[in-house]
């Protein structure tokens, strides 16, 4: 895999708890990366330690910026990232030009190039009348634009969206997903932290889960779903000669059955054990004819819900084998 | 290094094109000159009328008493009340000097009647006349000349020299150094909690903005931390100076075009005044005209004004991190009181303490706290006036440099973690943990 961001062994701890633990998670290059976690998992703290706002304790972040070879992140790779946080804003009583001016010559571009880019940006999403005007009379949409503008301005190799969805209506959303598919195919590496799974499972390539300081899976959205394929299939059947549970093999259970007014049902069925598909298909062709066959892989969303649940049931187990230890103890 | 001026630039131009800069800066010198030229005008208002006042006196004690000067013109009349009275709403005389007669003892009250308000300085005039007189009818009566008390009245004048270790002697005016370190001193005081508190609102508008994220993103805190606090010194002693510029050319205009004004005015004024009051307090002319002259030769300006500038800076650097800190720390203004307290208490100090410090400018407390990096901007300044020896100047200087260094670096350490934290405001124990962490 061609890793553009990779991040190593990296722990965060605060005065009272310990932020990341541990977490190794490599980005590929020119793709769209997901960072998934319930909040206060610790995705806003590995955020900002890519960014350089805070500093890891252990552990290191490098970047793969050419063939030659992986650099230890550090302050003059501020450039080569844009950012934008879940908690975004503007100096509301600065004009829309100036500000964007500042916040792109802070990121290293000279007042000729940055004008110039951002004159671009803003006649793309059709608010450059709004050059000269202060931030606070912008609607909240516009100011969002501008901050997406901003972020991107310095066409930065690597990207970092955190919940860029939140506060923009469906067209703008729109908009915005399209630019950063076309950011991608340009060539940025894409991290996008979000809790719209529906947007993961449209834009993302790669994932990694993050649960309780840990990171708890990772890989592509391909590979994950199948991992976790639960051997659930739809099937539309017509000319039923016989009764369901006659052909279904035992190991399946019937999830759901519904029969249509022109005589065709519906199925749904879920194996305990893997089972090959063909086999499945020649155990019901005597008995009926199948119109539609299709295997459920399981959501993102599901996955989400299922390896979170499952780390707090861990976690009550582990704390109940504590509190057994410290009542033993005494 | 290059980002620093970027924000620098920033933080100067957003607040040096603000409407309330402006104002601000054309409105502080017109008031400043105001207090300047108004005397002035008052004086020479004052000036152009003489006033004829009537005397009325009943006792006969005050015969020939009240001599006529160059603003006063007595005359004695013999009319009852109220015709004297009369010749007042008639426009005759000014004023109506009233004596009434008294049998068992000698007068002390009398009255004066006007239309206008009647002047301080008239007022003050029949005042010292009528207490000279009675004082000498009082010495009389108990059998004494009053030519012996005369002879007997001493005036002692201490003028204080002072040595220096080349042997060159210079006499020193307490009164003009203790003005001049006390204007200093209030004039740090404002500019640190001014443009400190301008610093605190801009920490906590990025914070509350939440474009503070945004920028630590490209820039480091310190950096921004750094870059605001000294595009605002850069705003202060803009301000300062054009202050200064504005407020003499304002003047010097004004003496220009109203010159023989000002300058026939004012130390007529001031003659008459003394002459008046010669007889009560003859020791106010040793402040003459000429010598306010030597005066202001005996001081050393230059070294006041580089330090000033030095304590001023420093001085604001100092706490100027301490205010970036306290703005992290919070969320809002309204939760800034809890710590700006003590970070004002040492100033504040400086201040109540300062006439005790003019008194004795070389004792223990005016030493310790002049080196105390939080109060030495204001009492050093408070001592520069009456001489500090240089050696104690440079401490006081090294030390604020290194409390400064000091300051900065823990501020920058508060800064760093606070501006990341929003919710529940911090106790002293956090912001020490935020300290002492890495």
């Amino acid at each position: 895999m061609d890793t553009y961001l990779n991040i190593t062994e990296v722990t965060k701890r605060y005065a009272n708890h310990l932020a990341i633990e541990k977490v190794s998670v490599q980005v590929p290059r020119q793709g769209i990366f997901g960072l998934l976690g319930p909040n206060g998992a610790g995705k806003t703290t590995l955020i900002r330690i890519i960014n350089q706002i805070i500093g890891a304790d252990e552990g290191a972040v490098y970047l793969v910026r050419s063939q030659s070879g992986s650099e230890r992140l550090g302050p003059e790779h501020t450039r080569y990232i844009g950012y934008l946080p879940e908690e975004r804003g503007l100096y509301k009583k600065m004009k829309v030009g100036e500000q964007a001016m500042y916040l792109a010559q802070l990121k290293g571009l000279d007042r000729f190039t940055a004008k110039k880019r951002l004159q671009q940006w803003f006649e793309k999403f059709e608010i450059g009348n709004w050059w000269n005007r202060k931030v606070e009379e912008l609607s909240k949409g516009m100011q969002q634009k501008v901050q997406f503008v901003v972020t991107v301005v310095h066409e930065p190799e690597l990207l970092i969206f955190d919940e860029p969805f939140s506060g923009f209506d469906p067209i703008n959303v729109n908009l915005l997903r399209s630019e950063i598919l076309r950011l991608r195919d340009q060539g940025a590496t894409i991290l996008l932290s979000t809790h719209n799974m529906a947007s993961v499972e449209e834009l993302c390539d790669h994932i990694a889960l993050i649960n309780q300081s840990r990171k708890i899976l990772d890989g592509s959205v391909e590979a994950i779903k199948r991992e976790y394929r639960t051997h659930t299939f739809e099937l539309k059947l017509s000319s039923l000669h016989t009764d369901i549970q006659n052909f279904i093999p035992s190991q399946f259970e019937i999830l759901h059955q519904h029969r249509n007014n022109y005589g065709e049902t519906t199925l749904r069925i879920k194996s305990a054990v893997a089972i090959e598909t063909n086999t499945l298909i020649q155990r019901i062709l005597p008995h009926a004819n199948i119109i539609a066959f299709n295997e459920i892989l399981p959501t993102m969303n599901d996955i989400f819900i299922k390896k979170v649940k499952e780390g707090s049931v861990d976690d009550k187990h582990r704390d109940s084998a504590l509190l057994s230890n410290i009542a033993s103890s005494i | 290094m290059n980002k620093i001026l970027l924000i620098l630039q920033r933080e100067y131009l957003i607040r040096v094109k603000k409407k309330s800069f402006i104002v601000m800066t054309f409105l502080g010198p017109l008031l400043m000159a105001a207090l300047m030229i108004v005397p002035i005008v008052l004086a020479s208002i004052e000036d152009v009328g003489k006033k004829n006042i009537a005397v009325l006196d009943e006792s006969g004690l005050f015969a020939g008493k009240f001599e006529s000067g160059d603003n006063l013109l007595f005359e004695y009349v013999q009319d009852d009340l109220e015709t004297a009275k009369t010749f007042v709403l008639d426009g005759v005389f000014d004023g109506l000097l009233y004596v009434p007669e008294t049998q068992l003892s000698l007068p002390s009250n009398a009255e004066f009647f006007s239309v206008k308000q009647a002047s301080a300085s008239a007022r003050s005039y029949v005042r010292n006349v009528m207490k000279a007189e009675l004082e000498n009818q009082k010495l009389l009566a108990s059998g004494i000349d009053p030519e012996i008390i005369k002879s007997v009245r001493t005036t002692v004048n201490i003028v204080t020299i002072k040595l220096d270790q080349d042997g060159t002697e210079s006499r020193s005016y307490t009164e003009v150094q203790l003005g001049l370190g006390m204007v200093s001193a209030i004039i740090i005081y404002f500019f640190i909690f001014m443009f400190g508190s301008q610093v605190m609102r801009g920490v906590i508008e990025e914070k509350t903005n939440r474009i503070v994220e945004v920028i630590v993103s490209s820039v480091k805190p310190f950096q921004l931390m750094m870059g605001k606090i000294t595009g605002i010194a850069l705003v202060g002693l803009t301000q300062f100076v054009l202050w200064v510029v504005l407020t003499f050319s304002i003047y010097g205009v004004f003496t220009l075009l109203f010159g023989s004004v000002g300058d026939a005015a004012v130390p007529g004024q001031i003659q008459t005044m003394m002459n008046q009051t010669e007889a009560v307090s003859p020791q106010i002319d040793d402040m003459g005209v000429a010598q306010i002259f030597e005066v202001i030769h005996s001081i050393n300006f230059g070294l006041i004004l580089s330090s000033f500038a030095f304590f001023f800076l420093a001085g604001y650097l100092l706490y100027a991190s301490f205010f970036a800190a306290i703005g992290a720390a919070v969320d809002n203004e309204a939760d800034t009181q809890q710590f700006m307290l003590p970070v004002s208490l040492p100033l504040i100090l400086g201040i109540i303490l300062s006439s005790f410090i003019a008194n004795n400018p070389d004792g223990p407390l005016a030493f310790w706290l002049s080196v105390f990096p939080l109060t030495s901007p204001i009492v050093m300044m408070l001592r520069l006036p009456f001489g500090v020896p240089v050696w104690e100047l440079l401490l006081s200087m090294v030390v604020l440099i290194a409390g400064f260094i000091l300051t900065t670096w823990m501020a920058a350490k508060i800064y760093r973690t606070g501006i990341l934290m929003y919710g529940k405001k911090p106790s002293y124990a956090e912001l020490w943990k935020w300290i002492r962490y890495q």
